[in-house]
């Protein structure tokens, strides 16, 4: 089992290596990293800054993924987060305060937090396939922020919220402290709760869990509030960014990087096992290549092109045809590295 | 057209299915195929279409040896096959369901007068009288599966596989199929039925074959072979070490005070009709009858896996609601399923995980079993039930059929029961296995544990438990005082009695 | 089990009505998108006075033809039990590529069918990644929308002008009928919703759709050609995209590549609220096209309000909450009778 997790997390570790590499490469510039005032400076450290509202996003698609789900809202969410932030902090007097930021990035983030829980409701009680139920709010979501912002681009000038990523602390970004947090807190929560091992169980197996009496249906709940607060989160870091509330662009596309972040780093879309440490590989994969694509002059809104390819040869890799296909290459692989489906849909009746 | 299937080994990861059968079906008769789940009936039809590649022998179809790929394969060969599950499509047509794939076109694309004409003459071929236009989601199961018949006769099919087409038919409408059976009969299809109800089977059938685990137990003309005899042969006697359990069945019970579990009138429409059933601390009740007699209805009933809509169920006493497993696992209630793959392990997760599950789940998913205990269960079990391989990081869908069942076990036995209910906890492993598993049943009745025990193998039954409840055709028909020594030609006797169904 | 207590009537006249009432329980949902939208526009009639006008109606058709081709190509995948998420970005792609070759001196007669050669190349892809690789469809078709759409800024980051007359004919000859009119974009629309009814319900392709919605094990076991349907319907879908981004080049008279975005969202809520089944195996072409012009009556009526053009995507999204809600009793109750 470990050696199984070793092997898992390799292929994607090997790939980011490989990218870091090429970039290295084709530019030096691209692994120095400058001191200035105490604060660091360089393309790796821009990516530990920008990866941060993908990183909090994957983490939380990463848990409903383990579900046999899908949460497609996420780009909606943020937009929410952020619209509902950045309203807040402009309507108030004092901008500036750290106590008007502090309500608005909890308001911000309890309004996703409530979106989540209502997709879970939707996923877990109801009972509606998880795309759909997300998609609801995926298509209503840019609606509702349009509407907290009254149709415009809301802009403020806040410096503890342009604090949020743009700051630093102690030499490093301060959106890197973000999701270097979450990270801490949810694999805290998962490993150290019971929360992972019956994650799993209810995606692997849902009929056998239930019996063994697991909650499945709260956990499926609760999964779907995680990624809507982590995605409220991310919504704040984007703002805070561009210190504007952008119900159209913002977090646009991040549910297919998320997915892609999910898959690449080894978590496979059927549900049940995952690793958040892949999940946090696969994210820095994604954004070196973002930075990469960039750095090679292709316009950015060229990058959807490589990802969809990306996905593609991911999904097809993961598929039980072409692992086949390698097995009959390789005859020496063992059936033991088979996935279960075709395991339970052999017993015989 | 006839199919002889010689030497036939399927191997599923674990499990033997097939192993090295013999069947042989003749042009002009009705060969029933008969034996207890798990048994390899299906196995052998699927082994025969082609959905299952067979790892050994060879199939000879009208003299020519044949390897299909697939039902349709097969259909185009030919042999057609109906399922026990109706295999059309309830959002279309009758006359669609019959027609598809063969409709008459006419200038526009599908003249669907001609069609439904045409399909009319089938429908009414088999004596079917219903409008071909009409929804098939609006006729009944029985009409359905005459429905999936008329399909295989449109595919002018030489060989007919009916595997269970009556399980969910009443009287009339078996009688409808049987009439349509024999018609095809004289006009010498082939036909293969497969169907868990004797009565039918003697009533229909000109020859049979028996499967037990696997093997062939024998191919017997109908009149060559008495009810009792024949359910002998597919219930089967076990080998002689396992006779050195001893038997538990004279241990007195104490009867004077609350049972652990005391079930009234419980019962389901369609699955079982409402019936009583008392357990006692330390007592072993032992659950008889053939496979869809309600045994396993019974079960997921009580443990609230499927919810009963009639009856109600006492845990020491008072009266509790468990419509869910939740509740049961609250009232230290454990059922282990008869189906270990799909509703027992979690193949990904490792033993350990597995073993862990039951107590975790009842702990909620905040509270993490401890380290210490943790470490503390497996090691108990792993030694107790001695499973191998004695690695409890091995992921559990690696593991042999036995020692998957005793991570099952563990997982139970570590939430610390009143009442463990198993279904079929033996089907499908090695003697050994067995032999321990049965040894821990009679242990933890022992030690004042309620168990519910449900087999197949009758020898099983008899050795273990105090008290035994036969069931056929849905019904409690018997319930047994094992102190006076049962005989399994008894059990056997109150089964095979000819009854209403 | 519970087939035991469906027993046959002895009164032949009430088994008649059954019959009768079962036949038609597919309509039930296409009847009820017909009653709301007629609902709106007499609310909208009653409320805004001139509402139900030649001239409104019309409209209603001319502004969303091109949605209309595309809800009939996502008819065809989710009554198999899909769902492409693709076709708004294939839509912009081909619409792009299309300006771009024209903008050339490529003529249209030899840009159109590439068009729709395109579509179809983007539904072949999706089709066989859903089928032959058992990658879930909204994956699947979610790569293919951001390979279209990244293929979008691939053709040219600008927005391009179409200057070509017979394109811009499509929208722009205006056939009067009195105070109706129609442009050819909706003829095409309408002639490709009448085509592919027939396609559904008079070819065995067709028939094969809705069996593999119904149930997928049991069209193969009735040995249908269950591959080849799984994979055309996307293509068909893509060829419909393809369709469409002739339609909305022709409509907004330039190749952008943010055209569409979010399309694909109001296309899957026509097609719900048209009665067709997310599940698949039930629901009607006609029903998606009232489930467009429940969508087009939304949009209009929310214009007519003043409000913000936001309220669109929110009631859409109300109306696709409420139907999915009510889908999912109906199969719920369905499935305990």
């Amino acid at each position: 089992m470990r050696k199984l997790l070793k092997h898992r997390i390799l292929w994607p570790i090997g790939a980011l290596l490989a990218l870091v590499l090429l970039n290295a490469v084709s530019r030096p510039s691209f692994l120095s990293i400058t001191v200035r005032d105490g604060e660091l400076y360089g393309s790796l450290i821009d990516i530990l800054r920008n990866s941060a509202p993908l990183m909090l996003v994957a983490l939380g698609m990463t848990l409903v993924i383990a579900t046999r789900g899908i949460d497609l809202s996420v780009g909606a969410q943020m937009a929410i987060s952020g619209a509902v932030a950045l309203t807040i902090i402009s309507d108030s007097k004092t901008p500036g305060s750290l106590g008007t930021v502090a309500v608005a990035i909890l308001a911000g983030v309890a309004i996703t937090f409530i979106f989540g829980l209502w997709n879970g409701f939707l996923v877990s009680v109801v009972g509606i396939q998880p795309i759909i139920a997300t998609l609801v709010l995926m298509l209503a979501g840019r609606g509702i922020a349009l509407l907290i912002t009254g149709g415009f681009i809301t802009t403020i000038t806040s410096a503890p919220y342009a604090q949020m990523s743009q700051g630093y602390l102690i030499g490093f970004p301060f959106a890197f402290f973000v999701s270097l947090g979450a990270i801490l807190v949810i694999s805290l929560v998962v490993r150290r709760t019971a929360l992972g091992v019956l994650t799993e169980s209810v995606g692997i197996n849902p009929e056998a869990s239930r019996l063994a009496g697991v909650r499945s249906r709260g956990i499926v709940w609760s999964v779907y509030g995680v990624s809507g607060l982590l995605a409220g989160v991310a919504g704040i870091l984007y703002s805070s960014n561009i210190m504007a509330a952008d119900a159209n662009n913002a977090g646009i596309n991040i549910e297919l990087d998320a997915i892609l972040a999910v898959v690449l780093g080894g978590t496979s879309l059927a549900g049940g096992k995952f690793t958040l440490a892949g999940t946090v590989v696969g994210v820095f994969i994604i954004q070196t290549l973002t930075s990469t694509i960039t750095f090679l002059g292709v316009p950015p809104a060229v990058t959807p092109v490589f990802k969809a390819l990306v996905v593609i040869v991911v999904c097809l890799a993961q598929s039980r045809r072409v692992r086949e296909w390698l097995s009959r290459i390789r005859p020496t692989r063992t059936p033991t590295t088979t996935t279960t489906t075709p395991v339970v849909e052999r017993i015989p009746a | 057209m006839s199919v002889v299937m010689r030497g036939i080994s399927v191997e599923f990861p674990g499990v033997k299915a097939l192993d090295g059968v013999d069947f042989a079906l003749r042009s002009g008769e009705i060969h029933s195929l008969l034996g207890e789940n798990g048994a390899g009936k299906s196995t052998l039809i699927k082994a025969l279409t082609g959905v299952y590649p067979i790892d050994s022998g060879r199939i000879e179809v009208a003299g020519r040896e044949r390897t299909f790929t697939g039902t349709a394969d097969a259909q185009s060969a030919g042999i057609a096959t109906v399922y026990q599950e109706v295999n059309l499509c309830a959002n279309l047509s009758v006359g669609e369901n019959v027609m598809l794939g063969n409709e008459v076109s006419g200038r526009f694309g599908i003249d669907w007068r001609a069609t439904y004409a045409r399909a009319r003459t089938f429908l009414s071929q088999l004596g079917l009288d219903i409008d071909p236009r009409s929804p098939l989601s609006s006729h009944s199961l029985a009409i359905q599966q005459l429905i999936a018949i008329s399909r295989a006769v449109v595919v002018d099919c030489r060989v007919l596989v009916l595997d269970e087409p009556t399980s969910s038919l009443d009287r009339s409408e078996v009688d409808r199929l049987f009439a349509v059976m024999r018609r095809l009969r004289d006009q010498n299809v082939a036909i293969l039925f497969v169907s868990h109800f004797l009565d039918q089977i003697y009533e229909i059938s000109d020859r049979m074959t028996i499967l037990r685990n696997g093997r062939l137990e024998g191919e017997y003309l109908v009149g060559e072979l008495e009810r009792p005899q024949l359910i002998a042969k597919m219930l089967g006697r076990e080998l002689v070490e396992l006779d050195s359990i001893g038997r538990s069945s004279e241990r007195v019970i104490e009867r004077t005070g609350d049972p652990v579990l005391r079930v009234l009138a419980l019962g389901k429409r369609g699955s079982i009709e409402p019936m009583d059933l008392d357990v006692y601390p330390g007592e072993v009740v032992g659950l008889a009858g053939l496979l869809g007699s309600g045994r396993t209805e019974l079960a997921r009933l009580i443990y609230g896996a499927d919810r009963a809509d009639h009856g109600t169920v006492q845990v020491h006493g008072s009266t509790t609601r468990l419509s869910t497993p939740r509740h049961s696992v609250e009232h230290r209630i454990a059922f282990s399923s008869e189906d270990r793959r799909a509703e027992g392990i979690i193949g990904d997760l490792t033993v350990a995980e597995n073993m862990v599950l039951g107590v975790q789940a009842k702990r909620g998913w905040f509270r993490r079993v401890p380290r210490a205990r943790r470490d503390q269960i497996v090691d108990q079990y792993m030694d107790s039930l001695q499973i191998r391989p004695r690695n409890p990081q091995a992921l559990i869908r690696n593991l042999s059929g036995g020692n998957q069942q005793k991570v099952l076990l563990a997982r139970w036995l570590a939430t610390d029961p009143v009442l463990l209910i198993l279904d079929e906890p033996t089907r499908g492993i090695d003697v050994g296995a067995k032999a321990e598993i049965q040894r821990l049943v009679s242990e933890l009745a022992e030690r004042g544990l309620g168990v519910i025990f449900i087999s197949s193998e009758l020898d099983e039954v008899v050795r273990l438990s105090q008290r035994i409840a036969v069931l056929r055709d849905r019904h409690k028909v018997a319930d047994l005082d094992n102190r006076q020594n049962v005989d399994v030609d008894d059990i056997v006797a109150l089964i095979a009695k000819e009854g209403a169904a | 089990m519970t087939a035991l207590t469906e027993t046959e009537r002895p009164a032949p006249t009430i088994s008649r009505w059954r019959h009768f009432l079962v036949g038609k329980v597919a309509w039930m949902p296409v009847l009820a998108a017909v009653v709301i939208l007629v609902i709106m526009l007499v609310a909208g009639q009653a409320y805004f006075g001139r509402f139900v006008t030649p001239r409104i109606l019309s409209s209603l058709f001319v502004d969303n033809a091109y949605l209309i081709v595309l809800a009939a190509g996502m008819t065809f995948v989710i009554l198999t039990g899909g769902i492409d998420l693709s076709v708004g970005a294939v839509m912009a792609f081909t619409g792009m590529l299309a300006a771009k070759l024209m903008s050339t001196g490529v003529p249209a007669p030899v840009v159109i069918p590439l068009m729709l050669i395109a579509g179809a190349a983007f539904g072949l892809i999706i089709g066989v990644m859903v089928h032959y690789f058992d990658v879930q469809p909204f994956i699947a078709s979610l790569a293919g929308m951001f390979l279209a759409r990244g293929l979008c800024f691939v053709v040219s980051l600008e927005a391009i002008q179409v200057k070509n007359p017979l394109v811009l004919g499509l929208q722009s000859v205006k056939i009067n009928m009195g105070d109706w009119y129609v442009t050819p974009t909706v003829i095409i629309a309408l002639l490709l919703v009448v085509g592919a009814t027939w396609v559904l319900g008079y070819t065995r392709f067709g028939r094969t759709v809705y069996a593999v919605g119904g149930n997928e094990q049991s069209a193969r076991l009735m040995g249908l050609h269950v591959a080849r349907t799984k994979v055309l319907v996307y293509v068909v879908s893509g060829v419909c995209a393809g369709i469409a981004g002739l339609l909305f080049t022709a409509y907004t008279a330039a190749g952008y590549s943010l055209n569409g975005i979010g399309t694909e969202l109001d296309t899957i809520a026509a097609v719900v609220i048209g009665g067709t089944l997310l599940t698949g195996g039930s629901g009607y072409l006609i029903g998606s096209l009232v489930g467009v012009l429940v969508y087009g009556v939304i949009k209009v009526s929310i214009t007519f309000l003043g409000a913000d053009a936001s309220w669109t995507r929110i009631t859409i999204g109300i109306l696709l909450l409420a139907f999915v809600v009510v889908q999912r009793v109906i199969v719920a109750r369905a499935n305990r009778r």
